[in-house]
């Protein structure tokens, strides 16, 4: 790892006001990202890895509380800017592609006027040099100059496109950090593989730094270099992509990965790997492991307090007591 | 597997379609022409029983068109649907309900949020008068274990109740009444990866003890191959391969299929992103391309496949429909 | 198969008991709802507890003040009218003739209106187009206009103000119950009702009007405050029901010849109708809270 992350979150809690009471949606989440790295958050529909990427750009709902040691992103500390210095900085060091871009781009203005507007705005640029650009960057996408598509209007284009659109707005100003929130989750197959090519190359030709989040380990084996595992609201494990894929010490993780039918591992017909039981309420505290009622190895001492981040020599973090590398020093 | 790979041979299909074509009048701008959208065009494809059925194809293809009438919800504009050599392409819905059910993909809206899970699973069998209330209830709670559903939760609401749980309530309703033909649209694509496979695990298990026949909707082509016996590959209102699904996913033979396949992404750290030879744009299936539909995307196509609509070929190892098949066998 | 989500849950209510917590928790519910309930206990009881029969007429005792004015007695709490009939069991007779044409005028509207709504919203098509011309027809008919005219024909009288203020006021119903109609047909549930085999009444009475009774049930207050409203004016014309009947509109109309000198002849069903309405009103409001959607669970 560098020796100055890029981005170095550290006791990031996020907690939601719902009627019963407060929800932890994220607890004393740390992280750090090397310039040019790409980070994965990978978890389930409730982990908190959504609400991680939206406190980590000050785009909570009205109900949350965010609060953190640290929150850096470069130079800028988040947590000592104001609105409008963040929103200053959003879209020109930072910037954000979510899952359905129609949620992003507004439906009364052509993808033109859209783009070139950004422009304008983030970097003072005219109307023509910028609408130039705004060709440029549509090619670069891999969409062709000649189909006219700057004049038409985000409902005319495919999601494919749409999303095509979204990454050459959300890289113009040359950010320097991207959170992409599953943004090919809504996508067809052949289109989720060309889009993930695409945002990767710019990625590494751009160097930019990128935390993407998503909920399918394969889109994490392919793009990301190292991963986060979160479950209820807290990082699990995190590591190198690789070492994680392949040996996996956190039950939870392990357990994802049996989930997942894969050719070759999994006989068709066969039985996948199950975790049985649910999520447990993320309102109040929880008494020890987020994951002993679902752990097929829980034992007493899970129950207790939360399991801390341990952290191997090689940079892995387990947040479990019975790792099966714990089990094999004990032993 | 192996009592359904021979099951095919030469028996008569449980569920045919024969040129099965679906158009819809879609209205160009207000007062533009009313032009014809063809979603399904021709389809012929038969179900044998104990198969799994995977449709799979882009957003757009028309697997949920064909879906929605092999659930008998939408009628065929030409063409039929025979149910055991029948055409049921007319009959009604209550006389079809016995053989063919469905599973939808969204747990959300596919049960009624005012009414009792108890009440839920025994609708088919109270609006098929089967039996007094006492069997009804004793018949429901045995459907509800089956699919591992606790009892109590035979007087709660659906809200109570998770993602995972309510696929069971809609799978405990489809199979109440016995029937022969499930059509699963999208089963777990709503769903969690851990409790997807709990989905996937129970269907599995209910195939086998209920001999079942499965039409698998899906675009997760990992699911499929997991799950399917016979995969049907559509593009643009037409099934441009079928094949059992062990040879279709180790020799695709046609390239839609091979580009489909090569753009599956499974965890496996040491591969990349893969390259996908399709170009951007998808086409318009209110004029879809001349000839091959498929052409102004494939990689290889040659000068006859804008002209002339490829031939079906239809041999031991499944039905393409492709130029290249004569070219480079 | 194994018991998949067995360990602790929370436990989550029923929507039935999420509504309650929401109605018990709502300010306006509570106090529109509290005195609707005071006001129908009053009309459904108005024969026993009034203390004068409503039509007696006592000219001695005529035009005397409510108790807190100068010459008033507890003999008559709220005064009596130009006959000498006691106010206050006029006023408490009155408000079962404005409950009742309230809740007939709302249930034949909201039986036509639901009806057709739903009709329109679940065929769609021609039905649709047909019935939602039927709504814009209604919707530029003045209401007070056609109903003055025809009762001016017929005759007033409670049935007939019921009956034509019935057929005047569907319209909400019908746009409301069409809008909901058009989101849960397309729902899975009904395709799934569908093929179980289920028939199409089977499938709009158990399957979409369940779905529909919320927002239904809010047209239907509202309807009844504007049906309550529009009789009194009615009456107030001379068109409504027919005196003696004590409708608070004919209470007006009775003392607006003593405005000048005996202005709480005026006010007191003034304040009633007032609050009544109100009232009503804030329980519909309320209601359309509670009932509105937010999220999916």
């Amino acid at each position: 790892m560098a020796d100055a992350p890029f981005v170095s979150v550290s006791g990031l809690d996020i907690d939601l006001e719902v009627p019963g009471g407060r929800l932890h949606a994220v607890r004393d989440s740390s992280f750090d990202i090397a310039l040019g790295e790409t980070l994965c958050i990978v978890g389930e529909s409730g982990s908190g890895k959504s609400m991680t990427a939206l406190g980590l750009m000050g785009l909570l709902p009205s109900n949350a509380h965010r609060s953190a040691r640290r929150l850096r992103v470069g130079n800028h500390d988040l947590l000592s800017l104001n609105r409008r210095e963040m929103a200053d900085l959003m879209g020109r060091e930072m910037a954000m592609i979510f899952q359905e871009p129609m949620t992003s781009l507004n439906p009364c203005y052509t993808v033109g006027n859209q783009m070139s507007e950004m422009l304008i705005r983030h970097l003072r640029m005219g109307r023509r040099p910028a609408l130039t650009l705004a060709r440029d960057w549509l090619d670069r996408v891999g969409i062709p100059p000649t189909a006219g598509r700057l004049d038409q209007y985000p409902h005319q284009l495919s999601g494919g496109l749409r999303q095509r659109v979204m990454i050459a707005m959300m890289l113009m100003c040359s950010p320097k950090l991207i959170i992409a929130d599953e943004p090919t989750t809504a996508l067809d197959v052949t289109i989720q593989a060309q889009i993930l090519h695409l945002l990767a190359g710019l990625q590494r030709e751009l160097g930019i730094t990128m935390i993407f989040i998503t909920h399918d380990l394969g889109v994490v084996s392919r793009i990301a270099d190292r991963v986060a595992v979160m479950y209820a609201g807290q990082i699990v494990e995190m590591g190198r992509t690789r070492e994680i894929l392949r040996d996996p010490q956190h039950p939870y993780t392990r357990g994802l990965l049996e989930c997942v039918p894969a050719p070759g591992k999994t006989r068709p017909g066969a039985h996948l790997g199950t975790i049985p039981g649910t999520v447990p309420s993320l309102v109040g505290q929880l008494s020890g492991c987020g994951f002993a009622g679902r752990c097929p190895h829980a034992a007493v001492g899970c129950r207790g307090e939360i399991p801390a981040l341990t952290v191997r020599a090689d940079g892995r973090q387990v947040r479990c007591l019975f790792t099966p590398d714990a089990l094999w020093s004990a032993a | 597997m192996n009592q359904h790979a021979n099951a095919n041979g030469g028996t008569e299909p449980l569920l045919e379609l024969r040129d099965v074509t679906r158009s819809f009048a879609v209205k160009s701008g207000l007062f533009g022409p009313t032009l014809q959208l063809q979603a399904v065009r021709g389809v012929n494809l038969s179900v044998h029983r104990g198969d799994v059925l995977a449709l799979v194809g882009e957003s757009g293809c028309g697997k949920t068109t064909l879906a929605r009438m092999l659930m008998g919800v939408l009628p065929p504009t030409e063409g039929e649907i025979l149910y055991r050599g029948q055409s049921i392409s007319k009959s009604p819905l209550a006389e079809r309900s016995r053989h063919i059910q469905a599973v939808f993909q969204d747990p959300y809206s596919s049960l009624n949020p005012r009414k009792t899970i108890g009440s839920i699973v025994s609708l088919p069998l109270r609006v098929h008068r089967q039996g007094g209330a006492a069997s009804i209830r004793e018949e429901t709670l045995r459907m509800m274990d089956m699919v591992g559903l606790p009892a109590r939760f035979f007087d709660s609401y659906p809200n109570q109740l998770s993602g995972g749980q309510r696929q069971r309530v809609a799978i405990a309703r489809a199979l109440i009444l016995k029937p022969e033909i499930v059509i699963c649209d999208e089963p777990t694509s709503a769903l969690d990866v851990s409790v997807q496979s709990q989905i996937l695990n129970l269907l599995t298990d209910l195939r086998r003890e209920l001999n079942l026949t499965y039409v698998l909707i899906s675009h997760n082509l990992g699911v499929i191959e997991h799950m399917a016996t016979e995969v049907a590959v559509m593009y643009l209102g037409r099934i441009v391969e079928k094949a059992p699904g062990t040879a279709l996913f180790s020799q695709p033979r046609h390239p839609y299929t091979d580009a489909l396949l090569s753009s599956v992404i499974t965890p496996d750290p040491d591969l990349g992103i893969p390259t996908i030879d399709l170009g951007v744009s998808f086409p318009n299936a209110l004029s879809p391309p001349s000839g091959c539909a498929f052409h102004p995307r494939c990689a290889r196509a040659l000068d006859r496949c804008q002209r002339i609509a490829p031939p079906v070929t239809h041999d031991s190892k499944g039905t393409v429909e492709c130029h290249l098949l004569d070219v480079a066998p | 198969m194994q018991d998949a989500e067995a360990t602790t849950e929370p436990t989550i209510p029923t929507p039935g008991a999420v509504l309650w917590g929401k109605i018990l928790r709502h300010k306006g519910i509570l106090f529109g709802g509290g005195i609707v309930a005071v006001m129908v206990i009053v009309a459904v009881l108005a024969p026993l507890i009034a203390p004068y029969d409503p039509y007696a007429q006592s000219l001695i005792s005529r035009l005397q003040p409510p108790v807190w004015l100068d010459g008033g007695s507890w003999q008559h709490p709220l005064g009596t009218d130009h006959l000498g009939r006691d106010y206050l069991s006029r006023l408490m007779h009155g408000a079962r003739i404005s409950l009742i044409i309230g809740a007939c005028t709302a249930a034949i509207s909201g039986v036509l209106g639901t009806t057709l709504g739903v009709v329109a919203g679940y065929f769609g098509g021609r039905v649709d187009t047909a019935i939602t011309f039927l709504v814009t027809v209604k919707l530029s008919i003045p209401t007070i206009l056609v109903a003055l005219a025809v009762v001016q024909l017929v005759g007033g009288s409670l049935t007939v103000v019921v009956l034509v203020l019935g057929f005047l006021l569907w319209h909400q119903f019908a746009i409301v119950a069409r809008a909901v109609t058009l989101q849960i047909r397309d729902m899975d549930y009904i395709t799934a009702a569908r093929m179980i085999g289920c028939s199409r009444a089977r499938i709009l009475l158990t399957e979409v009007m369940p779905n529909l009774m919320n927002q239904i049930i809010v047209v239907l207050t509202l309807t009844m405050a504007s049906a309550i409203v529009i009789e009194a004016a009615l009456s107030f014309l001379g068109v409504g029901v027919k005196p003696p009947l004590p409708s608070w509109g004919i209470m007006i109309a009775e003392g607006r010849t003593h405005i000048f000198f005996d202005p709480w002849l005026v006010m007191i069903p003034g304040a009633a109708l007032f609050a009544l309405v109100l009232s009503i009103n804030l329980l519909g409001d309320g209601l359309r809270d509670v009932t509105a959607p937010q999220g999916r669970n």
